[in-house]
């Protein structure tokens, strides 16, 4: 631009005399300068108010400082803890076997972690990698001071626990910071004690699985919103546009409806004394004592969060099926084709952007579900959200809900990220 | 959608066939959401009907469950009702409590979000905006990132900045915090539906009032605002029903005591749906329906004056 | 320049006292939180003057971690179970207590030997000892479950049951339906193969059970007709029972005692006002006052002479409480140092044990 401005000397010029192009292009920067500086107050607030926070969440699934650090909570103030173990593992290698002077070390760090009240919190972030090791240190720190050299033997003493490599393992790991713990652990595996990273055993394994979970009931519920969409939203398109207008209440309302009322609804349709099973027992379809098992489970999840996520189909649906001009369906009929070749040839393939926005938003949505399966989930009907609350609200182990959390999260910026390329966030319609 | 005359037995089946499925899928979206308003008015403490109700039977049906909204929580729900009765219950009921918590918070969050998200959708329909496409994707991102996500971030970070205890001139913010997280998550609906009202907006009109001798402010209150307005209200209503609904976030960072209607009905279903549960579903059901009729006039206004005439 | 002196002295007197007036409690919620505003908040405020703030959680310990670590704490007191109190207190949490602030029983006995045993902990004391038993709707239950090994067994007493999502107590009750004496559960649980067992044992009965998470749940559960029998806090089913006559009746074989205990988050923005108000509440006669609310034992051996009657003024509360020596036929004491130990193991375990 710049290059093109002192090039073309001999160009036009304003009435006070500069070249037109430079003028141009000078309006023209004052007028991006200002339209951004129009989005800049709220692009602002997004930053600190929502992607700083989830930044800094991003970094706890990475950080814990729970074996490193101890913070005083009622003065705030910070102090290293394990300091000699953390040397002993600075000078000496993975695989090597822990001597007297790493048990002097030990020893040393368990005293003052009693002095500073501190064996729980540094035995809890062990007891993170390693589960049962909590005590171990509560106990050992109790005695510490009383304890004499040999210290391998006096603390061997205590518990034999102490000599388990593993627990070398993950204390070693542990004294540094910053780990990627969390993050094998969010996909069941672990390291063992010589460093190599393996599965966790089999009555463990929990996160993948649910990860899993989430990802086939999200399909399902997509698949199900489209079965129920299409034809809706084909009949709204194909009404004139008085009844449409009027029709479309049906899929607004419930849109506009708190999350909760129809949660709530749901729980009251479902249950085993509920709406529908006392209906089909009334109409004698059922007997009294094989009322079906609805809710509590995955059946309860999916009927709440299909209902809940339809009108997120219809309205996408119903925008690219609108402007569809009917001639084109006639124009196939008149050549011959049938109905449904009609349909399938040249209908369908028009309306497949709709699809795609559709089912690509319903999905993001369905996958990052909490409400409605904490409610009506149960046991088997729990999503990947849920274990996030729990570990966020219930263990308390913060670092693992973030690691979690971090990978729910870039799942689903992925997703985000194709339906802008494919649809366009622009295009994004609320009713 | 008329059935076209040449077409066959067959197809006529279909069609009837497809006429009654779609009547079932409305029926399926719709009734779940009326159910409940009948059953608020159950004279038993159940959330079925009873045979009374069935029989349409006076006895069956009673607004207790209303007036417990009420008396819940009073100090003396019992003496009778004059004006002390309704200042006890106006000051210590806790539905009525929480619909006040609700409507400060939801205010607040609105005309934060709506102020903000307005002026930037007037940038971002510039068409020189730089930048606009991944600003975009920033800005609607709230909208999109699981709400489990969002609350587990803003609880870190606001017991970090110590949030709740900032306070201007001595004096302590109630719910900052949740505020500020529910304007995040209403700008969203703020920016789709101002976007949506300046597509198509004739930049040519700004610039016949510049040339006419108006000054930006005057464009921006006589020309630009009467026809964004009905978007604006709209992206309002969106961001206060966002808030008025929303309940992780509250239960992630709002205090012990800071109920709103949502976490005091996420309370009661955990514990017991009693139809006092379902008589707040009620009314929750008859703001959203009077709220979805305001959208949608305000919808068919602002297509009439910016001259689309809907396809 | 002394009248500013003045001023100002009496305006932070004033700001002090009027920020001092009160202190709030966080508790389980329903009919437990009214027993104690009814026994402990009550009296207490109209004795100094100090307000009381109730708030409830699904289990108050969880929010106190969150709350210090956050240095936003809100609360002065809550009441959480044995094992958690420990853990908080070794994870530097809780504000210690002083026992020497406790008044001494009636008799004169001091503090420290009227609390039962291990009601006194450095930073916890001791209210109530409850327990974790299973319960039944007499109407919908053909015959009468009389042990914990009725509660799985499906084939005898067929419909859905109720259990708390959690490890413990759940653990624990699978080995004793599984024939475990009580005093061996701990023992075999230690073991992986004692956990295999537990989970082997509530395998049988998965598909049958709904699961509750507040203590409120479960009352609520029994008497809808949702789940035929429950485990449940003992004091929630007598309230239904007895002052919401439902047809709900406890089985005492293999309930699982606990204390509640009170404890002060570190940081408590009214630490001396909840120091009093635990120094109040846990004395012999309000300890007693609450028994007349809530089926739960004291945690003073001289309140025990002191329970009469329920607050209706009729039904004798000796024989509902789970001290109750016909009570204690085949009972477990939570053993929390196993639990400050294996909380998270073992829920771990529970979690993808729900999973699969």
């Amino acid at each position: 631009m710049a290059d093109s401005t002192t090039n073309t000397d001999i160009g036009l010029t304003t009435a006070d005399g500069k070249p037109l192009k430079q003028a141009l292009a000078y309006a023209q920067a004052r007028s991006r300068r200002r339209a951004f500086f129009l989005v800049l107050p709220l692009l602002l607030f997004v930053l600190v108010t929502f992607i700083l926070p989830i930044g800094q969440m991003l970094q706890r699934s990475v950080f814990n400082d729970g074996f490193t650090t101890h913070h005083d909570l009622g003065t705030r103030v910070d102090t290293p803890i394990m300091v000699n173990l953390a040397t002993w593992f600075d000078e000496n290698e993975l695989g090597v076997e822990p001597d007297e002077a790493a048990y002097a070390a030990l020893v040393t760090d368990l005293i003052e972690l009693k002095r500073l009240r501190a064996p729980g919190s540094a035995g809890t972030r062990i007891n993170y990698g390693l589960a049962g090791s909590r005590s171990l240190f509560t106990k050992a720190a109790r005695k510490a001071e009383k304890l004499e050299a040999p210290f391998k033997e006096a603390l061997l003493d205590v518990s034999a626990k102490w000599e388990n490599p593993k627990l070398w393992q993950v204390m070693r790991s542990a004294s540094s910071s910053y780990t990627g713990a969390f993050y094998l652990a969010a996909v069941d595996r672990t390291q063992d004690a010589a460093g190599d990273i393996e599965q966790v055993e089999e009555n463990r394994r929990v996160y993948v699985k649910l990860f899993v979970r989430t990802l086939l009931v999200s399909l399902l519920i997509t698949f199900l919103t489209f079965l129920l969409a299409y034809p809706i939203a084909h009949l709204l398109a194909t009404l004139p546009l008085r009844y449409s207008n009027l029709l479309m209440i049906f899929v607004l309302l419930p849109f506009w409806t708190s999350l909760l009322v129809r949660t709530t609804s749901w729980m009251i349709l479902l249950q085993s004394q509920g709406v529908l099973n006392d209906a089909m027992v009334g109409t004698g379809i059922l007997d009294d004592a094989d009322r079906i098992q609805m809710m509590y489970n995955k059946t309860g999840t999916i009927i709440a969060m299909t209902h809940i996520l339809l009108p997120f189909m219809v309205l996408p649906l119903y925008s690219v099926m609108r402007p569809i001009n009917p001639s084109y369906v006639r124009a196939a009929r008149s050549l011959g084709a049938t109905s449904w070749t009609a349909f399938r040839r040249i209908y369908f393939p028009q309306t497949v952007p709709g699809i795609g926005a559709g089912a690509l938003l319903v999905f993001i949505l369905a996958v990052g579900y909490y409400i409605t399966p904490a409610l009506v989930g149960g046991a088997d009907g729990t999503l990947i959200s849920n274990l996030i609350a729990f570990h966020m609200t219930k263990s308390l182990n913060w670092s693992m809900a973030a690691a979690l959390a971090s990978l729910l999260l870039a799942g689903i910026l992925i997703l985000y990220w194709l339906y802008d390329r494919l649809v366009g966030i622009d295009n994004l319609k609320l009713g | 959608m008329a059935l076209q005359s040449y077409a066959s037995p067959l197809e006529k089946l279909w069609h009837y066939t497809y006429l009654v499925l779609c009547g079932l899928i409305f029926l399926f979206l719709i009734a779940p959401i009326l159910i409940v308003i009948p059953l608020s008015f159950n004279s038993q403490p159940y959330f079925t009907f009873t045979k009374e109700m069935l029989a349409l039977d006076p006895t069956g049906y009673s607004t207790r469950w209303y007036d417990l909204l009420l008396t819940f929580g009073m100090n003396a729900p019992d003496v009778p009702r004059d004006s002390s009765w309704w200042s006890d219950a106006w000051n210590n009921a806790n539905w009525i409590k929480a619909m006040k918590n609700s409507v400060i918070i939801g205010v607040f969050s609105t005309i934060l979000a709506t102020v903000l998200g307005t002026v930037a959708a007037l940038g971002l329909s510039k068409p020189d905006m730089p930048y606009r496409r991944p600003i975009m994707a920033i800005l609607i991102s709230p909208m999109i990132v699981p709400i489990i996500i969002t609350a587990t971030g803003l609880f870190f970070f606001y017991s970090d900045i110590g949030i709740s205890k900032w306070s201007i001139f001595g004096w302590e913010i109630p719910y900052l915090g949740v505020i500020l997280a529910h304007a995040t998550l209403g700008i969203p609906f703020v920016i789709i539906t101002v976007t949506a009202t300046l597509v198509g907006f004739d930049h040519s009109l700004t610039r016949a009032a510049a040339n006419l001798g108006a000054n930006p402010r005057t464009t921006f209150f006589k020309i630009i605002m009467p026809l964004i307005l009905p978007g604006v209200i709209s992206g309002a209503l969106f961001a206060f029903v966002t808030s008025f609904d929303e309940v992780v976030v509250v239960l992630f960072i709002g205090g012990l005591d800071e109920q709103t209607i949502p976490r005091q009905m996420w309370n009661g279903i955990r514990e017991q749906i009693s139809p006092a549960i379902l008589s707040v579903a009620t009314i929750l059901v008859i703001i959203s329906t009077l709220l979805l009729a305001t959208v949608e006039l305000l919808r068919r206004r602002s297509e009439k004056l910016r001259g689309i005439t809907p396809h | 320049m002394k009248k500013t002196l003045i001023l100002t002295t009496a305006l932070t007197s004033m700001a002090f006292a009027a920020s001092a007036a009160e202190v709030t409690v966080m508790s389980w919620g329903g009919s437990y939180t009214k027993s104690q505003v009814e026994a402990y908040q009550k009296p207490f405020t109209a004795e100094t003057g100090i307000t009381v703030n109730s708030v409830d959680s699904d289990n108050p310990a969880t929010p106190i971690k969150a709350q210090v670590e956050a240095g936003n704490v809100t609360v002065d007191v809550a009441d959480v179970e044995f094992s958690d109190a420990i853990r908080l207190c070794d994870e530097g949490l809780l504000e210690t207590i002083d026992h020497s602030m406790l008044p001494a029983a009636p008799d004169g006995t001091a503090a420290a030997d009227d609390f039962i045993e291990g009601a006194l902990q450095d930073c916890a004391v001791a209210n109530i000892v409850w327990s974790t038993v299973f319960a039944y709707n007499a109407d919908n239950n053909d015959g009468t479950p009389t042990t914990i090994a009725d509660f799985f067994d499906t084939a005898k007493f067929p419909g859905k049951r109720g259990l708390r999502k959690a490890a413990k107590a759940t653990l624990e009750m699978a080995l004793m339906a599984d024939g475990v004496p009580a005093a061996e559960v701990y023992g075999i649980l230690d073991s992986s193969e004692g956990v295999d067992r537990a989970f082997a044992k509530l395998d049988t009965i998965k598909a049958d059970i709904v699961w509750w998470e507040a203590g409120a749940q479960p009352p609520q559960l029994l008497a809808d007709g949702e789940v035929v029998m429950s485990t449940a806090y003992n004091g929630r089913i007598f309230n239904a029972a007895v002052a919401e006559s439902q047809p709900l009746v406890v089985v005492w074989d293999g309930q699982i005692l606990d204390f509640d205990l009170f404890v002060v988050p570190k940081g408590a923005p009214n630490k001396e006002e909840a120091m009093k108000f635990i120094a109040f509440a846990t004395d012999t006669q309000r300890l007693a006052d609450q028994a007349s609310w809530i089926s739960y034992g004291p945690a003073r051996k001289s309140s025990g002479a002191l329970v009469g009657l329920y607050s209706d003024g009729k039904t004798e509360m000796g024989p509902h409480m789970p001290t109750a020596a016909a009570n204690l036929g085949n009972a477990l004491v939570n053993n929390f140092e196993f639990w400050v130990d294996h909380d998270a193991e073992l829920n771990e375990r529970f979690n993808a044990w729900l999973a699969n």
